[in-house]
């Protein structure tokens, strides 16, 4: 049984890495200093927005190793960041005030980068893990011989 | 910031990551001009983290906060060294895209270090 051990980020699956570790650096920055800032302002929503920064890391990581746990990882960060962005991008235009939000501008000082689905990254959020997930499931290890 | 080299700079970052892009997608793989382009962008960054010095000083001060906008400057800052060393390390068109998509990036970034500069209320 051979399976394929070769890095996932191969071709085109190089700029998924390169979009994602960007939106990782975003992520990051701008929870690190509202949590540095204002914390007290909107804390659930500011708590959320460091975990994606965190889950976007362990994602872009996950798509550069090879191997099949770091593949599952990726499956399950990816999955998680969908999820995120649907059930906080919808929370935070139908119900902002549960988040703690004080408005639904995804430009706004308490956004982050799941607030309306992403807008303020150019719903670059919201289509990553659709295309992470395409590019999992065609880049998926094989327990069939492969040519090299 | 002043507005006109910073719409300059806008412009410049979106041209070079539309032409990275391009140059990308159409086989390339990475090479003087993409390289170069992503440099300029660069180079703009470090002029743009030199007016920020000195902008306040000279009576033009940031309306909001200025940590935030130094998040953005250093992170745009990054990018350019990043995506130029997998360049360097990587010789394969995937690795001007990577360029592109930085530039443009940097384009986004640097827009929204101007909302901060000029219009968010601390």
């Amino acid at each position: 049984m051979a399976t394929t051990t070769s890095s996932r980020a191969v071709g085109v699956g190089r700029v998924l890495v390169a979009v994602y570790g960007i939106l990782a650096l975003a992520a990051t920055g701008r929870s690190v200093f509202q949590i540095i800032d204002r914390f007290g302002e909107a804390p659930i929503a500011f708590t959320l927005s460091a975990l994606s920064a965190v889950v976007y890391i362990v994602a872009t990581v996950a798509l550069l190793l090879p191997g099949c746990t770091w593949y599952r990882v990726a499956w399950f960060t990816i999955g998680f960041e969908l999820v995120g962005v649907l059930v906080v991008g919808t929370m935070s235009v139908v119900a902002p005030s549960v988040l703690g939000l004080h408005s639904v501008n995804p430009f706004g000082r308490d956004a982050t980068v799941w607030s309306g689905y992403g807008l303020g990254y150019l719903l670059v959020p919201l289509a990553l893990p659709v295309l992470g997930m395409l590019w999992l499931y065609r880049r998926r290890p094989t327990v069939l011989p492969e040519a090299a | 910031m002043i507005e006109w080299f910073t719409w300059a700079q806008v412009a410049v970052a979106v041209l070079a990551g539309l032409f990275c892009l391009a140059y990308g997608l159409a086989g390339r793989v990475p090479n003087d001009y993409s390289l170069g382009a992503t440099l300029l962008v660069e180079l703009l960054l470090i002029a743009q983290l030199v007016v920020a010095i000195v902008a306040p000083l000279a009576g033009n001060p940031p309306s909001g906060s200025l940590p935030e906008f130094y998040i953005y400057l250093i992170s745009a800052l990054l990018l350019p060294p990043l995506a130029g060393f997998w360049a360097l390390i990587e010789r394969n068109r995937w690795s001007t895209v990577i360029l592109g998509v930085a530039c443009l990036a940097i384009a986004v970034m640097v827009y929204r270090m101007y909302q901060i500069w000029a219009f968010q209320v601390a």
